[in-house]
């Protein structure tokens, strides 16, 4: 394994792993492309070291590097493009909900979480919660 | 027709079948005779693929006529029957209360075929000896039920299904991720190959890849700490969706813990007290995280968490009893918790809500779906005589008989809050008055307050969860002889590999 293939391989996970933290909806789906291919790159470099390429008649069949995990990359490679289209459109359709690609928390969650700072004595309020408390980390 | 000829079949038959909807688009009628059809069709192949297996032990057949391992090895062993013909069961109940709710906005064009590629992705995880092939199969599965779950388009639809979305997408990278490593490592994908070649690897990085795959199994099988998007992303889907997720989807992440640790890794001690560990606190968490809930479906969603937990329990002690408990208990719960959903399907429908403290006193207006709803229940609490308790009686046995105290005064421990947990449920949703009017105005129809396709489904799955009490005694047989062959890799290695090393 090629220490650059193995150098890129860390950079996109890191990116990926990075990115996905964020907050903002566009990030998350580049963060999941992003890990994507570093997962990608990974299985093709577990079929052994660059510039051997399986072509039959091209180098002595010993020398080949090993063609199974290139066809696995390639089933995953088709997997995570199907995935990732449907993610875009689920992206665009929170936009066209919320007009912002802002991930919200889980309005239950926030309710719960008001409950409990309310205490059981507390005033029982179980309207919709606010923009702000949706936002809040 | 050799019955090895019939393993591709519960694979095959619902995508054909899922191909045959999107063509027959148009018509909802040919649509659902064919769901039901297949669905019908897989239900016999799953109990002949059983009936084989528990005789001959493995029903091996290999992909593409190339001899394992170089082709994809597809095996029935007694745990994949069982969790073929439960799986199947529950899919044909869920599909029938679907058709009953006859809800335009659920049954649209795409939820025929999105449920077969379900179904067959769900089949294929159980029934594949590839490791690969696994990764292949939960794509497939969750790819449909990514749609279904979003299915709608609805603003909470959207948002929590963003999260389920992402986080089935960080565990499959992470999946790819040891795939890459273990191919890396041994040359090899074939799961018997895989068993034979990992015992020369060396011992840290054997435990390495164990670890790595309990996390990626451990996100879909919602363990603890890894549980955090299920109960957010499940009860926003539509009733039938949310009861087969629930029924189903975490199961498959609870059989593939059990089918890679025990066929491939050599499970030494300390992994079964971790496991322990991580039963235990998914029990607790989850249970707990229950009470705080007022939402029907979040309750139960919370429910499975800690009920994931008992059968991790059961693996975790690594004998033979423990295992059998834990695949009795895997029988057990699926029935039982798709049941609960399909009820609080019903519920939502003839109240117009799902919260406790919009509506009460449905015990009174719908005694039918009462009535159905206070068998699994108890059952789920582990009441004698339900299914529960003896799936719970046999996971404390087991435990008892490697003194494992301390685990097993959780689970029971745990037992007693799931009962508060029902009786709140109870309390709030057939006892008393409503506090506040509900959101939607509630459906009454016909004699037993729901459409009665979607009471006969429900009432089909809680007959079987009693015909389960009934048959304890055989079934706990079959999980007993399963559970001897996955803790002796060697019959599954010899039944694939031909006892070729």
């Amino acid at each position: 394994m090629s220490i650059v293939l193995a150098l890129v391989t860390a950079v996109l996970f890191a990116c990926g792993s990075w990115l996905l933290m964020q907050r903002r909806l566009t990030r998350i789906i580049i963060g999941i492309g992003l890990l994507g291919h570093g997962a990608n790159l990974l299985l093709i470099t577990a079929g052994g070291p660059a510039g051997r390429p399986p072509l039959i008649g091209a180098d002595p069949v010993s020398s080949l590097s090993d063609p199974l995990p290139q066809a696995l990359a390639l089933t995953a490679i088709v997997i995570t493009f199907g995935v990732t289209a449907f993610l875009l459109a689920l992206g665009y359709r929170s936009w066209q909900i919320t007009t912002d690609d802002a991930v919200e928390n889980d309005i239950e969650d926030t309710m719960v979480a008001r409950r409990a700072a309310d205490g059981p004595e507390g005033p029982v309020d179980d309207g919709e919660p606010t923009t702000s408390e949706l936002g809040e980390m | 027709m050799s019955t090895e000829s019939l393993v591709p079949l519960p694979i095959v038959l619902p995508l054909f079948g899922a191909a045959l909807t999107v063509v027959l688009g148009r018509s909802r009628v040919a649509q659902r005779v064919v769901s039901i059809a297949v669905l019908t069709a897989m239900l016999v192949v799953s109990v002949a693929l059983l009936a084989e297996a528990d005789q001959e032990g493995h029903v091996v057949q290999v992909a593409g006529g190339w001899s394992a391992p170089l082709g994809i090895a597809l095996v029935v062993d007694r745990l994949a029957g069982i969790m073929l013909v439960v799986s199947t069961v529950v899919l044909l109940a869920v599909m029938v209360y679907a058709i009953g709710q006859a809800d335009a906005e659920r049954e649209r064009i795409a939820f025929h075929p999105l449920y077969l590629v379900l179904a067959a992705g769900v089949s294929a995880s159980f029934i594949t000896g590839d490791l690969f092939n696994l990764f292949v199969a939960f794509e497939m599965m969750l790819a449909a039920s990514y749609v279904l779950i979003t299915l709608g388009g609805q603003p909470d639809q959207v948002r929590s299904g963003m999260t389920y979305v992402v986080i089935s997408l960080v565990a499959s990278t992470l999946f790819i991720s040891v795939l890459a490593l273990l191919y890396a490592a041994t040359g090899t994908v074939n799961m018997a190959d895989l068993s034979v070649r990992l015992a020369e690897v060396d011992p840290g990085l054997r435990a390495a890849f164990s670890v790595m795959l309990l996390v990626v199994f451990g996100i879909k099988a919602g363990l603890f700490p890894l549980f955090f998007w299920l109960p957010d992303s499940y009860p926003t889907a539509p009733g039938p969706v949310t009861a087969i997720f629930a029924g189903l989807l975490t199961k498959v992440g609870v059989y593939a813990i059990i089918r890679t640790q025990l066929l491939m890794f050599d499970t030494p001690e300390w992994l079964g007290t971790t496991l322990l560990w991580v039963a235990g606190s998914t029990m607790v968490v989850g249970v707990l995280g229950a009470i705080a809930q007022d939402d029907m479906k979040r309750i139960l969603a919370f429910h499975i968490i800690s009920q994931i937990g008992y059968m991790i329990l059961g693996l975790g002690l690594l004998t033979v009893a423990g295992v059998a408990a834990a695949v009795f208990y895997v029988i057990h719960h699926i029935i039982v918790k798709t049941a609960l959903f399909l009820v609080a399907g019903l519920v939502d429908r003839r109240a117009g809500t799902s919260r406790l403290s919009e509506m009460g006193g449905l015990v009174r207006s719908a005694p039918v779906i009462a009535a159905l709803f206070a068998v699994p229940a108890l059952s789920l609490a582990g009441l004698p005589p339900f299914s529960g308790f003896l799936a719970k009686f046999a996971l404390v046995d087991a435990g008892l008989e490697v003194d494992r105290w301390g685990i097993v005064a959780v689970s029971l421990a745990v037992g007693l809050f799931t009962l508060f947990s029902m009786t709140k449920i109870w309390a709030g949703v057939f006892w008393g008055e409503r506090d506040q009017e509900p959101t939607r105005t509630p459906m009454v129809d016909g004699r037993f307050g729901a459409p009665v396709w979607m009471v006969i489904a429900t009432g089909g799955l809680v007959a079987a969860s009693l015909a389960f009490s009934i048959w304890a005694g055989p079934l706990h047989e079959l999980s007993l002889r399963a559970a001897g062959d996955l803790m002796d890799p060697a019959r599954y290695v010899d039944a694939v590999l031909g006892g070729r090393p």
